[in-house]
């Protein structure tokens, strides 16, 4: 909503505070300024001229030498270039030392040899929006209305000099839609009366001959018809078109600019028809029928439907109501007789005809958010009362009236302890008293309570808590105290699952990942690029109504996103990535979702390029499988998951089938990790790149906190290493298990420390050695037994796998 | 012999004094005073000696003999000493040249300010609660007093997923989730941080993904004043020891009464600057009393409860703190643009 100020101050006395001011008291009490602008975009020394002559200057063909009156004692000789300047038209003229928007100052000069002192000024050059001028202002100079006094300023006399507050209302403030609500709401803040507009309707005419009928009484509750006749239609007088052009809504004519003109001052939006196109003057409000179409004012036409409410004669459609006029019904210069309509529809009637229709005019804004139903007849008679002043219209005797139901104030109390209660204050009822005074309210009030008949401008007010925040808002959230909750303390603390999140974080983090968040919405092509964890989800779910493709489908895995930003990364030659992410994927079988998906938290990785940045002493590592296990085992380790199995996984879709692993403990899956397969990788454009993704409740169910120390050993330990001669595709893991289970409890430790192919090896063969660490915790151990269970070890390889010590 | 005697310490000396190396002074150690050294060999031309000579003789040999011993020793750390000197020149290190490198991670700034926000209210007593991303329109909005065809819809066109499904458009629904779970049992104090969802075009300042973080707490007696404590103490840690809060009258459907927070301009600290749009203040929050309408669909008494909530952008503060000018990098995530974000 944008507000005139010096409208404004036609009902609320304001000749003590700037607009300025008034913006931060508006704000400080719950309707936000968002900007005050002044009409004046550098405009001074322009005063109203009246050209006197008009003849051809003697050397340019485009140009007119003009003799101007402009109340400066002197007839001014102005040279004007504009092909629509003409003798008898009042103009702006810019005086010698006149400032224009876009720092331009008017000096005397001479144009191809001829004295020019001034400047004739169009619209434009005097700063005004030209989206909000009448087609024949935006060209050439800007010609005044004939009653604009010779020598005024022009900038007091176009409304330059008013400024203009925007309001960013909250949904629940539609009273503040118009100048009356917004003086309500000034008054309210600095105890001030509000001085209602003139009403002095002369009923000067015949019978009403209008007739109205309301047969959809669930979407229209009232309608009221004004006639006029002998009306002329012309342009506003400036002053209403300044403040149209202030509000922002362009000037038309003398009838519509009064519609929109008491539009804004009541927030109640009314429409006016030819009268001699509507049939037999009678009016039915209607729902329309299915498929039955009307030409609305914007010459386009509209095709309805059966919940499209509709203001009709016995014949056809006339408007949609609350939404845009038809264009068969217009108001014309041609016009002479007049129906002004004055209703109340409901908002969602009209909510919904407009988002149908995608049409929002002024008017449906007003409608959606509820107008007064209790003002709609005196909204209707004030626009009556400036019509017959403004087109010296004959109105016809009475009002043509239907009424399905009368408006209810709504009645709420609320008592000094409730207000005390609530807001930690100490007030005393002769502080609250004057508030609901200020906000006109009218109440009665029993010792500390009071029993508000809250008036109807004020629809959102229907509970005490709305009147304790009334008294809020008007005694100041300043003086509200600052205290903190007194009952019970309470001990915050992270659940076992935040914490497990947050030792994930620290942990890649301090691993050299970077951690990352992505989009969760993506593009259904990529959604199921990589992989998920869970085989349940058939298909990402979609959005109903997506924005983009991009961001269309809920992701199953997070994997693709984290694709998207290596390449991302890639593309801005970052070619040394490695990210992180936690977040949740969205999981369902159902085709189309009855209940809400499983949302499951993951982890998941993406790392290319080289591990190590480049550095002096040639030490390099790109990222390859075995970091990212390492990885993988140290992220195990901070958790304390044990006893993990890694599984060999060739068929996951979008990872590489040679170099993909699972990680499993006893019968639960963790999660995979490997390279991504390098079709995926092509399809990105990315060099190798290696992955891992893991549900993060299961991690927690494998992790398991410090519990208690081990001692440290007493005894010393006895290490034997041993080599062995292998088949090739015998996975480390086979040999391992074999060595643990014939080994028994006196192996402490086993590590591989050498893996061997090559020349000195059988080509079907590989070497692999193994460092076995053997203690017991009670006594030292004897190299005898050691030896045993060595030779043990090796016998049960070689039976169980085959291999054979390495000489 | 004395002569002799003289000579040769005259001589050794001055060979020793001479030497080089370790080596070459072991020979020379040798040469004197090993078994067949000629010192030895001296004495052994003392059985030739008259009794008076001898202990004169003797006495004088055993002079030699330290002042050699002594020489070689001196000799010795001389030599020690050079050795190490020049073992250390050798080892010295160009202390320039850059360290090898060692791989360190960053966390992403939402996390930070989310983590610090969190430990921030956990000092203060509350948990943190979480709720579904994918909600219910039941609880989206009509739990918190948006009836289907209310106006304030509007203000957050959201994706939907079915008619009654969609991506949550605020993490207010897990303040009644969280309700409905206590079964009418107070305290209730809570924060839930977590993404949402509208239907924004991304543009420098819009995302239609990003993050909240909503607080509520329920009990007896809460007002309208702890609501103004509480985010002070808030402000106050978050933010610095001097910082102020400023509630503005305004609406949430979920909320009466509604306020706006500002803070003092943490860029300015209340001066004035182009941060703050020369206001010295910023709109952080939005809060307010926990409608009646709320408490009672969530099976609280408004006549025996209330309570206060509010919510916050993590984006916004993520903006304002660290000077960010396009919502775009929290999600695109340039690897330049998150290791900035390396320190404490």
């Amino acid at each position: 909503m944008k507000v005139s100020y010096q409208w404004l101050s036609e009902y609320v006395d304001l000749h003590d505070i700037t607009p300025y001011e008034l913006a931060e008291k508006l704000t400080r009490s719950g309707i936000e300024v968002d900007a005050v602008e002044p009409c004046n975009a550098g405009v001074s020394q322009v005063v109203v001229g009246y050209v006197k002559e008009k003849s051809k200057h003697p050397d340019a063909d485009r140009l007119n030498v003009c003799i101007v009156d402009a109340g400066q004692g002197e007839d001014l000789q102005i040279v004007c270039g504009a092909p629509n300047v003409a003798q008898g038209q009042k103009v702006p003229v810019a005086l010698i030392g006149a400032k224009l928007p876009g720092d331009l100052h008017i000096k005397r000069s001479k144009l191809r040899g001829v004295e020019s002192q001034g400047m004739i000024c169009s619209a434009k050059e005097l700063g005004l929006n030209d989206k909000l001028l009448a087609k024949d202002q935006q060209e050439g100079i800007m010609v005044l209305p004939e009653d604009a006094e010779v020598g005024m300023d022009a900038v007091s006399y176009l409304g330059m000099d008013d400024y203009v507050l925007e309001l960013g209302l909250t949904p629940n403030r539609s009273d503040c839609l118009s100048m009356l609500g917004v003086a309500y709401e000034v008054a309210a803040i600095l105890g001030r009366e509000v001085i209602l507009p003139e009403i002095a309707v002369v009923e000067n005419g015949e019978d009403n001959p209008v007739t109205v009928e309301i047969e959809a009484e669930d979407e229209c509750y009232r309608y009221v018809g004004r006639h006029f006749t002998n009306a002329v239609i012309k342009s506003s007088p400036q002053w209403m078109k300044n403040r149209l052009m202030a509000a922002g809504i362009r000037p038309i004519n003398n009838v519509v600019d009064v519609t929109n003109y008491v539009m804004l001052e009541y927030g109640q939006p009314l429409h006016a028809f030819d009268a001699a196109m509507v049939k037999d003057r009678s009016i039915v409000v209607r729902l329309a029928e299915e498929g039955e179409k009307l030409v609305t004012l914007d010459d386009q036409e509209r095709e309805l439907d059966s919940q499209t409410l509709l203001i009709a004669d016995r014949e056809k459609g006339l408007a949609i109501a609350g939404v845009m006029g038809g264009a068969n019904s217009e108001i014309t210069p041609e016009t002479k007789e007049i129906i002004l309509e004055a209703a109340w529809f409901t908002p969602q009637t009209v909510r919904r005809t407009s988002r149908k229709l995608g049409m929002r005019t002024e008017g449906c804004v007003r409608w959606e958010k509820g107008v007064d139903q209790a003002r709609v007849q005196e909204a209707g008679e004030r626009a009556a009362y400036l019509i017959q002043q403004l087109s010296g219209a004959t109105v016809s005797k009475g009002q043509a009236t239907a009424t399905v139901r009368e408006p209810k104030a709504a009645a709420v109390s609320v008592t000094l302890s409730k207000i005390n209660q609530h807001l930690g204050t100490a007030l005393s009822a002769a502080d609250v008293t004057p508030i609901f005074d200020r906000l006109q309210f009218p109440y009665e009030q029993n010792g500390e309570e009071w029993a508000v008949t809250v008036p109807t401008r004020r629809g959102d007010i229907t509970l005490p808590e709305d009147l304790v925040e009334e008294v809020a808002r008007l005694y100041g959230y300043d003086n509200i105290p600052t205290t903190l909750p007194e009952g019970m303390t309470t001990q915050g603390q992270l659940t076992y699952e935040q914490k497990i999140r947050r030792t994930i974080r620290r942990h890649l983090i301090g691993a050299g990942l970077n951690e990352a968040i992505s989009y969760a919405l993506l593009h259904p092509e990529k959604a199921e690029e990589v992989a998920g964890l869970h085989e349940i989800a058939a298909k990402p779910i979609p959005l109903a109504m997506p924005m983009s493709e991009e961001h269309s489908v809920l992701r199953i895995s997070l994997i693709p996103s984290l694709l998207q930003t290596v390449s991302y990364n890639k593309n801005r030659q970052n070619h040394n990535v490695s990210i992180f992410e936690l977040g949740r994927v969205f999981l369902s079988t159902e085709e189309k979702l009855t209940q809400l998906p499983e949302e499951r938290l993951y982890l998941a990785g993406a790392l290319t390029g080289q591990w190590l940045p480049t550095n002096w002493m040639g030490q390099t590592q790109a990222v390859d499988f075995y970091l990212l296990k390492g990885l993988v085992e140290s992220l195990f380790a901070s958790l304390g998951i044990t006893g993990v199995e890694y599984r060999a996984q060739a068929n996951l879709a979008g990872m590489h089938p040679g170099r993909t692993a699972e990680a499993w403990v006893a019968d639960r899956r963790l999660g995979y990790f490997g390279q991504v397969h390098p079709a995926t990788e092509k399809a990105h454009d990315l060099a190798e790149t290696y992955v891992f993704q893991f549900d993060v409740e299961e991690l927690t169910k494998a992790a398991a906190p410090v519990g208690h120390y081990n001692q440290l050993p007493k005894y010393p330990a006895i290490t034997r290493d041993l080599a062995l001669v292998v088949n090739r595709d015998l996975p480390a893991y086979a040999l391992e298990s074999v060595i643990r289970k014939a080994a028994g409890d006196l192996l402490e430790s086993l590590t591989l420390f050498d893996v061997y192919t090559g020349e000195r090896i059988a080509t079907d063969k590989k070497s692999m050695a193994f460092s076995l660490v053997f203690r017991h915790s009670d006594r030292t151990l004897q190299d005898e037994e050691v030896q045993q269970v060595t030779q043990a070890v090796v016998e049960a390889l070689r039976t169980e796998t085959g291999a054979e010590l390495r000489m | 012999m004395q002569t002799r005697l003289q000579e040769m310490k005259q001589s050794a000396l001055a060979q020793i004094s001479q030497v080089a190396d370790g080596a070459q002074l072991q020979e020379l150690r040798v040469k004197y005073l090993g078994k067949k050294g000629e010192l030895t060999e001296l004495l052994r031309g003392m059985g030739s000696l008259s009794p008076e000579e001898r202990p004169v003789v003797g006495q004088l040999v055993n002079e030699v003999r330290s002042a050699l011993e002594e020489a070689f020793a001196g000799k010795q750390a001389a030599l020690e000493e050079a050795q190490l000197a020049a073992k250390l020149a050798s080892q010295s290190v160009d202390v320039t040249l850059p360290g090898r490198p060692i791989p360190a991670g960053t966390m992403h700034p939402l996390s930070r300010i989310i983590e610090e926000i969190e430990d921030i209210f956990i000092g203060l007593g509350f948990d943190i609660a979480e709720g579904p991303e994918v909600e219910l329109d039941h609880f989206n909005f009509e739990m918190l007093n948006l009836p289907k065809d209310h106006p304030a819809r509007d203000m957050q066109d959201s994706f939907y997923v079915t008619e009654e499904i969609l991506m949550r458009t605020h993490t207010s629904p897990v303040q009644a989730r969280t309700m409905l779970k206590k079964e009418g049992k107070t305290p209730v104090k809570i924060i839930c941080p977590g993404k949402v969802y509208r239907r924004d075009d991304d543009d420098a300042t819009h995302s239609h993904q990003f993050t909240q973080i909503e607080g509520l707490v329920v009990d007896k007696g809460i007002r309208m004043s702890d609501l103004k404590g509480t985010l002070l103490t808030f402000a106050r840690q978050m933010f610095g020891p001097n910082q102020q809060v400023r509630l503005r009258p305004s609406f949430f459907p979920f909320t009466e009464p509604s306020a706006e927070v500002d803070l003092q301009c943490f860029k300015c600290g209340g001066e004035g600057c182009r941060v703050c749009k020369q206001t010295g203040w910023i709109e952080i929050l939005g809060s307010g009393m926990v409608h009646p309408r709320v408490l009672e669909m969530a099976g609280y008494d408004p006549q025996e409860v209330s309570g206060f909530a509010f919510g916050m952008g993590v984006e916004r503060i993520a903006m304002l703190k660290y000077g960010v000018e396009d919502i775009r990098h929290f999600y695109t995530n340039d690897v330049r643009f998150l290791k900035q974000f390396n320190r404490s």
